[in-house]
C-alpha cells in the first residue's frame, strides 16, 4: 500500500508538471473557459432587447398613434417611423428592420366597428426570435387597445362576459434572463472539455510517444498509471468549476439556490464520468486524431446540442429525447439547473446522481479493461 | 530506429537451422530466460506474419548476452516479450524462473528494460525524470543519493539535470535513458539497440556505464545491438533472422566460423578503396564481404574459396589482386555474422545483387569517370565561413568547405557537432546566419523552386508517407520533380530494379522493414537523378548487410558522376568517403582524405580511434582554453 | 513549359494529399458519416419549437368554461396534459421536480367572474430553467386564451395579422438546418487543414517536401485543396438532407450556395493552414484549433442571432468567417437573395483568406524552430 501511494504520487508529480509546462492543457484547461466564460455571459443571447421594428401608419391618426404607442417605451423594441410600406418592405429585405407593423388607411372607422385589422410581418429566419417579436407584439398592442376600450367606455361591448386574462409567472428566472441558464450549461460544457476531450488527448499521447513502454515495465500497476491521469485533471475540472463559480456569482449574478456541498459533489460526480471517458476513449484508440474526433463526437457535439442546454429535450420528438437521457450530460445539465435555479430538490438530485454512478462505473470499468500493460 | 517490423508474409519457410554452436547450452539453472518452443504471431486483417518461429533460447545469469541479427529478425519482439508485453502465441517463456504469461507483474518488478524508443518525458528536466523511475522503482532515498551521483558522475549529466530532456542531443539522451533504467539494480536487464544513432564517442561512454554496472553487480544482461563490435564484448552472442537462431555461441566460437577466410589486400597506385571494394563485393562467388580499412581493403573469402585462398581472385587477367600480396588476419565477429546470413539467404532472394546493371561490368578501369589524379574536378559546394546560431547558441561557427563533382564526402561529428543543421543550410531548409553558400551554383535557400530538382535529400529518419504504398509515393515525388507521365512510369521501373524493391510496388511503405525502407528513401532522392545527393545518417540502425548493399550502390553512384555528402555514425564508413570533415560544436575539426585525417588523429589503426583522438584533444583544448580565460 | 512543370506538380501533390485522407477507410466514414447523423439528429433535437409542452392543470372552477379553456389548450397539439390536479401545492411540485414546464390554475370563482362581466386571471406556473423555452410557452397559451375570449363573444377591435416572410411557420429547423450546411464543415475543413502539415512536420515528411521544388504557393494550392473538398461534399450532404429529409425549401441558386461555400472553405481552409503552419505537432494543431473553433461557431449567429451580441463583440466577429457565411447561407437558402445582394459577405471572408493564406505559406519555410 505504502509503495502503491509513492508510485501514484511520483506520477501524480510528474503530470502536474507536465501540465504546468505544456501550453495545451493551459490552454484548454485555463484560456478556453475563460473565453468560454465571456462569450457565454456576454456574446450569447437569446433575449428580445430593443429590436428595430419598422411602423407604416397609412393615416397616423392619434388612436392608431395610441395603440403602437406601446412599442416606444418597451425595452423590447426600438420603432422606426417610415411613409410608406414600400420603404418599410425595403428596410426588411436588407434587414435594418426585423419586423414591420402596418395600419391600414380605414382604420380608425374600422376600429370603431370592432373588427380593425393591424398586420405585422416579421422577418421569420431567426426563428426563435421572430416568434418572440410576434408575442410581444401581440401584448403590448393587446394592452393598449384594453387601456383604449376602458377609456371609450367600449368595454365588453357586445356581450356581458368578461375575458380570462393570462397571469404568467416564470418561476425561477423571473427576469427570463438567458444567461441564468446559459451559465450552467457552460459549465457542464467545460467540464466535458476538460475531462474528456484533454484527457483523450493527454492519454493518446502517452501511447504515440511510447513513454507507456518502460513505464510498463516497472512496479507500476495499470491502477496507479490511470489514477495518475484522472487526479491531476479532476484537479484542472474543479479549477475551471471554481472559474465558472466564480463568474457565475459575481459577474453575472446568476443565483445559487442549492446547496453548494451538493453542487460540488455532483459537479466531482461528472468530472469523473467526464475523465472516464475520455481515458476509455484513448484507451481504446491509442491515437490523438481518432480520440479527438471521437472525443468532438460523442462528448462535446451532443454536450451543446443534445443536454438540454439550449433546447429543452422535454419538447424534441422522441428519438432525440431518448437519445438525449443517454447522456451523461443531460442528466448533469439536469442537476446544475436545479441546483442552481430551483435549489436542493432531492428527487431529481438523487435521480440523476444515481445515473451519473452508474456511468462512471461504466466508463471507468472500459478504461481499466482496454488499459492493459500490453503492447498487443 | 528501427523496430523489429512484421516482414510480409510470402517469405520461404525454411527447415528449422540448427544453431552452429548449439550444443553449448548453459545449465539450465543458470538461465534467467528460457524460452520453449516459443512462437509470436502479429495479426492484422490483411496479413498474418510470424515474429517468432518456435524459439528455444536460454540466457545465462551473471553475464552478457548480445541479441544480433538483420531488420525484422525478431529481436524486439523477443525483448517485449521477455518483459510481459507481450503475450507469446504459443510456446513457454519463463523469465528469472516466472512464467511470462501469467506473471508479467512480478518479473515486471524485477527487472529493468530501455526499449528502443525510450518513454523519456521531454519537457521534465533529467533530474525530474531520474527522480520519476526512482520513485516507480521504490528506490530508498539513502541509495537514491549515491546512486544518482554515480550515475550522473557516468553519463556525463551533472551539469544539466535542470535541463529538460527534450533539449538534450541524442547522445545525451540515450545516456539519460540508460541512467533511468538502471536507476536500480535489477535482476535482468534489457536493453534494445541502446546505442542507434549515438555517435563513437557516447557509445563508448554508454558501454563503460554497462559494462561498469555488470561488473559491480554482477547484472545479467540482455542487449540487442546492430554493431557486431558491441556483441564481441559480450560472452554470449545469440543471431537472429526471421525469428529463428541461426547461431549462438561464445564470440570466439563464432568467429572461429571464418578463420582462415578473412584476408587484406593493398591498393595499387591510384586505385580508390572503394573501387577496389567494389570489385571484390561483386565476385560474391568468392567474397562474402570487403571493407576498406585505411590504406588496404578487408575482405572475406567464402567458404567454398578456403582451400584456394585470395588466389581464386587472382585467375583473371584483369584482376587488381596480386596473389602474394595479400594478407591473411584474424577474423571478426562481423565476418561469422555475414557468413551466416549468407548462408541463410543463399539462393533465397536479392540479398548481394551487384548494384549495377548486369550489363555493365564493374571493373574498376571501365567503371572510373572520376578525374584522373592531378585534373580538378569543378566545385559543386562551396561553403565559406558558414554561421548559424539559435538564439545566444551557436550551432555552426564558420565553417568553410568544399565539395567536387563526383566525390564522397563525409560529415562526422559527436551528436549535436552540428552535422545536421549545415546539412539542413545546405538544403535550404534552414536560413544561414551568415556566411556564403552555393550548392550547385546557386544558394538554394534564396534560388528558384527549380533549382532544387539538382539536389536529392534523404533524411535521417524514414520521411516519406508511411500510409502511401511504395508506387504511390515514388508516384508523388517523381510529379513534384516534374517528371512527365511517360519518362516517369519508365524512371519507377528503373528505380524499382535498382533498389530491389520490385514485388513491393504495393505494400504500405510504412509496414516495410528498416532495409525495406531506408532502400526506399534512397530510391525517391534518386528518382530526379540529382546531381547531388545528401544522406543524413542513412545507415543508422542498420544491419551490416543492408549496410554494405548500400554503400556498393553509393560506389556506382559516384562513378556515374553524382556527387554524394553523408554523414554517419559508423566510422568505418567513413573509409569510404574520398573526403570528409569533422565537427565539433559546430567548429571544422578536421579536413581531409581518409588517411589524412587519421594521421592528424595520431596515426591511429582505425577510423574510429582516430575520430575519438581527434574530438577529444580539442575538447580538452577547448576546456583548456576556457580554464585559462576563467583565471585570467 | 514551367506552366506545364507546375500543373505537373500540382497534380501529383493534389493527388497525394486525397491520398492521404481517403485512402483509409476508416477515415473516409469519419469523414462522412458523422456528419449525415449530425445533421439528421440536430434536424430533430436543435429546435426551440414547443410541440410538446407537458402542463399540468389545476381547475379549482370546475365550471363549463374552465374546461371548455382547457379542452382548447389540448385542442391544439402542443400542449399534453401530464395530469389535472386539485391542489395548487401539488402543481408547484409538478414544476419544482421539472416533470412540467407549465402549470395552468383556474382559480374557484373564474366563472363566475366571467359571466358576471368581469376579467377572471388565470395563473400560469412556467418552469423558467430556460427561460427561453418558458417565454415561448407563455407566448403560445396568451395566444391560446386570446382566442377562446375572442371565441366567447370578446373579440378585441383590433385584429393583428401575423405574417412571418421566408419562414411562415417560423420553424427553428429552418433557421438551423441551412446554417448547418456552413457550420458542420467548418469543423472537419480546419481540423484537416491544421493536422495536413503539422503531421508532415510530425513524422518529417515535411522537409522532405520542401527540398523538391515546389514552391510555398504550391504547397499552399495543394494543401488547401483536399480540405475545400472535403468541405463542399460535406455541405453538399447536408444541403440534401435539408432538401429532401427535412424538405425545407430553397429560394434561392445553388450556384450562388456554392460560390459562397466557396470563397467560406477558403477563408476556413487559410486560418487551418495557419494554425497547422504554427504548431509542432498535431496534438499542438487539435488544441489550438479547437480553441479558436467554438468562438467561431458560438459567435457565428448559429444558435443565438450576432445582433443579441454587444456592439464589441459585434465588431470582433468580422473577422469569424462562419458568421458570414451563414449569412449568406441562410440568404440564398431562405430568402432567395441574388448573388449581388449577398456580396458584400464575401469581402470580410475574403480579407481572412488574404492575410492567412499568405501567412500561412510564408509560415511554411521561415516558422523560427
Amino acid at each position: 500500500m505504502k509503495a502503491f501511494l509513492r508510485r501514484l504520487a511520483a506520477l501524480t508529480v510528474k503530470e502536474l508538471r507536465q501540465i504546468s509546462r505544456d501550453p495545451s492543457s493551459i490552454m484548454i484547461g485555463l484560456v478556453l473557459p475563460i473565453i468560454l466564460i465571456l462569450i457565454f455571459g456576454y456574446g450569447l443571447s437569446l433575449d428580445v432587447n430593443n429590436v428595430p421594428i419598422a411602423v407604416v401608419m397609412e393615416h397616423s391618426t392619434p388612436l392608431s398613434r395610441e395603440l403602437l404607442s406601446g412599442l416606444n417605451g418597451s425595452r423590447y423594441f426600438s420603432p422606426r417611423y417610415v411613409a410608406s410600406m414600400h420603404e418599410a418592405e425595403e428596410l426588411l429585405n436588407r434587414r435594418e428592420v426585423d419586423a414591420i407593423i402596418r395600419t391600414a388607411g380605414d382604420f380608425d372607422s374600422r376600429f370603431k366597428k370592432g373588427h380593425a385589422e393591424m398586420q405585422l410581418i416579421l422577418h421569420g429566419v431567426d426563428s426563435t426570435t421572430a416568434t418572440l417579436i410576434g408575442q410581444y407584439t401581440s401584448a403590448a398592442v393587446a394592452l393598449r387597445v384594453q387601456s383604449a376600450l376602458e377609456r371609450a367606455g367600449m368595454k365588453n361591448a357586445g356581450s356581458g362576459t368578461g375575458s380570462a386574462v393570462v397571469q404568467g409567472r416564470i418561476w425561477f428566472n423571473e427576469a427570463a434572463n438567458s444567461t441564468w441558464y446559459l451559465v450552467p450549461g457552460l459549465i457542464v460544457i467545460i467540464m466535458t472539455l476538460v475531462g474528456a476531450f484533454l484527457t483523450a488527448l493527454i492519454m493518446a499521447r502517452e501511447w504515440e510517444r511510447g513513454t507507456l513502454e518502460s513505464l510498463f515495465v516497472s512496479p507500476v500497476g495499470r491502477a496507479e498509471i490511470l489514477l495518475s491521469k484522472i487526479i491531476p485533471y479532476f484537479l484542472l475540472g474543479m479549477a475551471g468549476l471554481l472559474l465558472c463559480l466564480g463568474a457565475a456569482r459575481w459577474l453575472f449574478e446568476v443565483p445559487m439556490r442549492g446547496s453548494l456541498l451538493l453542487f460540488f459533489l455532483s459537479s466531482s460526480l461528472y468530472l469523473v464520468v467526464a475523465l472516464g471517458m475520455g481515458l476509455a476513449i484513448s484507451s481504446v484508440t491509442r491515437s490523438q486524431f481518432l480520440s479527438c474526433q471521437i472525443a468532438i463526437v460523442v462528448s462535446f457535439l451532443p454536450a451543446v446540442i443534445l443536454s438540454g442546454f439550449l433546447f429543452d429535450l422535454r419538447s424534441v420528438p422522441l428519438v432525440a429525447r431518448i437519445v438525449g437521457n443517454i447522456l451523461p450530460a443531460t442528466h448533469y445539465m439536469e442537476l446544475l439547473k436545479t441546483l442552481f435555479l430551483a435549489g436542493d430538490n432531492m428527487g431529481i438530485i438523487l435521480r440523476d446522481c444515481a445515473a451519473l454512478i452508474g456511468y462512471a462505473i461504466l466508463f471507468m470499468g472500459v478504461a481499466i479493461r482496454f488499459t492493459r500493460k500490453k503492447l498487443d | 530506429m528501427e523496430t523489429d517490423a512484421p516482414r510480409p508474409p510470402g517469405t520461404p519457410v525454411l527447415p528449422q537451422a540448427t544453431g552452429a554452436c548449439s550444443g553449448i547450452f548453459p545449465e539450465p539453472e543458470d538461465a534467467v530466460v528460457r524460452a520453449r518452443a516459443l512462437c509470436r504471431v502479429f495479426q492484422s486483417k490483411k496479413q498474418t506474419v510470424t515474429a517468432l518461429h518456435a524459439l528455444d533460447v536460454d540466457i545465462p545469469a551473471g553475464r552478457m548476452t548480445a541479441l544480433v541479427g538483420p531488420d525484422g529478425a525478431g529481436k524486439t519482439t523477443f525483448l517485449r516479450m521477455a518483459c510481459g508485453l507481450l503475450a507469446p502465441s504459443a510456446g513457454s517463456l519463463f523469465v528469472l524462473g516466472l512464467d511470462a504469461s501469467h506473471a508479467a507483474q512480478q518479473i515486471q518488478n524485477r527487472i529493468s528494460y530501455m526499449p528502443q524508443r525510450f518513454g523519456l518525458y521531454e519537457d521534465l528536466s533529467v533530474m525530474e525524470n531520474m527522480t520519476l523511475y526512482a520513485d516507480l522503482h521504490g528506490v530508498p532515498q539513502a541509495v537514491r543519493k549515491k546512486r544518482f551521483s554515480r550515475l550522473l558522475d557516468m553519463t556525463d549529466l551533472a551539469a544539466f539535470t535542470a535541463r529538460p530532456a527534450g533539449r538534450l542531443s541524442g547522445g545525451m539522451k540515450q545516456k539519460l535513458a540508460l541512467a533511468c533504467t538502471l536507476v536500480r539494480s535489477p535482476d535482468l536487464l534489457l536493453l534494445d539497440e541502446p546505442s542507434v544513432g549515438v555517435d563513437p564517442l557516447s557509445r563508448r561512454e554508454l558501454w563503460a556505464i554497462i559494462t561498469g554496472m555488470v561488473e559491480e553487480e554482477h547484472l545479467s544482461v540482455v542487449i540487442s545491438t546492430a554493431y557486431m563490435d558491441e556483441a564481441e564484448r559480450c560472452s554470449h552472442v545469440i543471431v537472429l533472422h526471421e525469428g529463428r537462431i541461426l547461431a549462438q555461441g561464445s564470440p570466439e566460437s563464432l568467429r572461429s566460423l571464418t578463420d582462415g577466410l578473412c584476408y587484406t589486400a593493398p591498393l595499387s597506385e591510384g586505385m580508390k578503396a572503394r573501387t577496389l571494394q567494389a570489385w571484390l563485393l561483386d565476385r560474391p562467388a568468392a567474397v562474402m564481404d570487403a571493407v576498406p580499412e585505411g590504406s588496404v581493403v578487408r575482405f572475406v573469402l567464402t567458404p567454398e574459396c578456403r582451400e584456394k585462398g585470395p588466389a581464386a581472385l587472382c585467375s583473371s587477367g584483369d584482376s587488381p589482386l596480386r596473389k602474394d600480396s595479400c594478407r591473411p588476419v584474424a577474423p571478426r565477429l562481423e565476418d561469422s555474422f555475414m557468413l551466416l546470413l549468407r548462408h541463410e539467404s543463399a539462393g533465397q532472394e536479392e540479398r548481394p545483387a551487384p548494384a549495377g546493371d548486369n550489363s555493365r561490368e564493374n571493373t574498376p578501369e571501365r567503371s572510373a569517370p572520376s578525374p584522373a589524379p592531378g585534373e580538378e574536378a569543378e566545385t559543386v559546394i562551396e561553403v565559406r565561413d558558414l554561421v548559424r546560431r539559435f538564439g545566444t547558441f551557436t550551432a555552426v561557427a564558420s565553417t568553410s568547405f568544399s565539395v567536387r563533382r563526383g566525390e564522397v564526402f563525409g560529415l562526422l561529428g559527436p551528436n549535436g557537432a552540428g552535422k545536421t543543421t549545415t546539412f539542413r543550410m545546405l538544403c535550404g531548409l534552414l536560413p544561414a546566419t551568415s556566411g556564403q553558400l552555393c550548392v550547385a551554383g546557386e544558394n538554394l535557400r534564396t534560388a528558384a523552386a527549380q533549382a532544387r530538382t539538382r539536389v536529392g535529400y534523404v533524411s535521417q529518419k524514414f520521411s516519406l508517407y508511411g500510409n502511401l504504398s511504395v508506387l504511390e509515393n515514388l508516384h508523388f515525388f517523381g510529379g513534384v520533380y516534374g517528371i512527365g507521365p511517360f519518362a516517369l512510369r519508365r524512371r519507377i521501373r528503373e528505380v524499382l530494379e535498382e533498389f530491389d524493391l520490385a514485388g513491393h510496388e504495393h505494400d504500405m511503405s510504412g509496414n516495410l522493414p528498416g532495409g525495406f525502407k531506408q532502400r526506399l528513401s534512397m530510391a525517391v532522392g534518386m528518382l530526379h537523378r540529382p546531381e547531388i545527393l545528401f544522406l543524413d545518417e542513412p545507415t543508422s540502425g542498420i544491419d551490416p548487410l543492408a549496410r554494405r548493399m548500400f554503400w556498393r550502390r553509393i560506389t556506382s553512384l559516384s562513378e556515374e558522376g553524382t556527387t554524394i555528402i553523408v554523414t554517419t555514425h559508423f566510422m568505418e564508413e567513413a573509409e569510404y568517403c574520398d573526403r570528409m570533415l569533422i565537427q565539433d560544436a559546430g567548429r571544422v575539426l578536421a579536413l581531409g582524405t581518409p588517411g589524412e585525417v587519421r594521421h592528424q588523429g595520431g596515426d591511429a589503426p582505425t577510423m574510429e580511434e582516430a575520430f575519438i583522438h581527434i574530438v577529444e584533444s580539442s575538447r580538452a583544448a577547448r576546456d583548456h582554453d576556457r580554464t585559462k580565460e576563467g583565471t585570467a | 513549359m514551367d506552366i506545364i512543370l507546375m500543373l505537373r506538380r500540382l497534380r501529383s501533390l493534389c493527388i497525394k494529399e486525397l491520398l492521404i485522407i481517403f485512402k483509409d477507410p476508416a477515415n473516409r466514414l469519419v469523414l462522412i458519416i458523422p456528419v449525415i447523423l449530425q445533421s439528421l439528429i440536430f434536424g430533430y433535437a436543435a429546435t426551440y419549437d414547443l410541440n410538446f409542452i407537458p402542463y399540468v392543470l389545476c381547475d379549482q372552477s370546475r365550471s363549463a368554461l374552465s374546461r371548455d379553456l382547457a379542452a382548447r389548450l389540448d385542442g391544439t397539439d402542443k400542449f399534453v396534459r401530464q395530469a389535472t390536479l386539485s391542489s395548487s401545492a401539488e402543481a408547484e411540485a409538478w414544476i419544482y421536480d421539472g416533470k412540467a414546464l407549465l402549470a395552468v390554475q383556474i382559480g374557484s370563482d373564474f366563472a363566475d367572474r366571467i359571466l358576471s362581466g368581469q376579467n377572471a386571471d388565470i395563473q400560469v406556473i412556467l418552469d423558467g430553467r430556460n427561460s427561453t423555452t418558458a417565454a415561448m410557452a407563455q407566448g403560445y397559451i396568451a395566444q391560446i386564451v386570446e382566442a377562446w375570449n375572442a371565441g366567447h363573444g370578446n373579440a378585441s377591435p383590433v385584429n393583428l395579422v401575423t405574417r412571418a416572410w421566408f419562414n411562415p411557420q417560423l420553424e427553428t429547423r429552418w433557421n438551423i438546418m441551412p446554417a448547418m450546411i456552413g457550420s458542420l464543415s467548418i469543423i472537419q475543413i480546419m481540423v484537416l487543414a491544421a493536422l495536413s502539415v503539422a503531421r508532415e512536420r510530425e513524422q518529417g515528411t515535411f522537409d522532405q517536401m520542401l527540398v523538391t521544388p515546389l514552391s510555398p504557393w504550391e504547397i499552399l494550392i495543394g494543401k488547401a485543396i483536399p480540405p475545400i473538398v472535403v468541405g463542399l461534399v460535406q455541405s453538399s450532404f447536408i444541403l440534401i438532407v435539408c432538401l429532401f429529409w427535412f424538405g425545407i425549401p430553397f429560394a434561392g441558386s445553388i450556384a450562388d450556395l456554392y460560390i459562397s461555400l466557396g470563397v467560406f472553405t477558403l477563408s476556413c481552409a487559410g486560418i487551418g493552414l495557419c494554425i497547422s503552419a504554427i504548431s509542432l505537432n498535431m496534438q499542438q494543431a487539435l488544441v489550438y484549433c479547437f480553441v479558436s473553433l467554438l468562438p467561431m461557431v458560438l459567435l457565428s449567429g448559429l444558435a443565438t442571432p450576432v445582433s443579441a451580441m454587444p456592439e464589441a463583440l459585434q465588431i470582433a466577429t468580422c473577422a469569424n468567417p462562419l458568421r458570414f457565411a451563414l449569412v449568406c447561407v441562410r440568404r440564398v437558402y431562405l430568402e432567395g437573395s441574388p448573388l449581388a445582394d449577398i456580396a458584400q459577405n464575401f469581402i470580410p471572408m475574403l480579407a481572412v483568406a488574404a492575410v492567412t493564406l499568405p501567412l500561412a505559406g510564408w509560415l511554411f519555410r521561415n516558422r523560427l524552430s
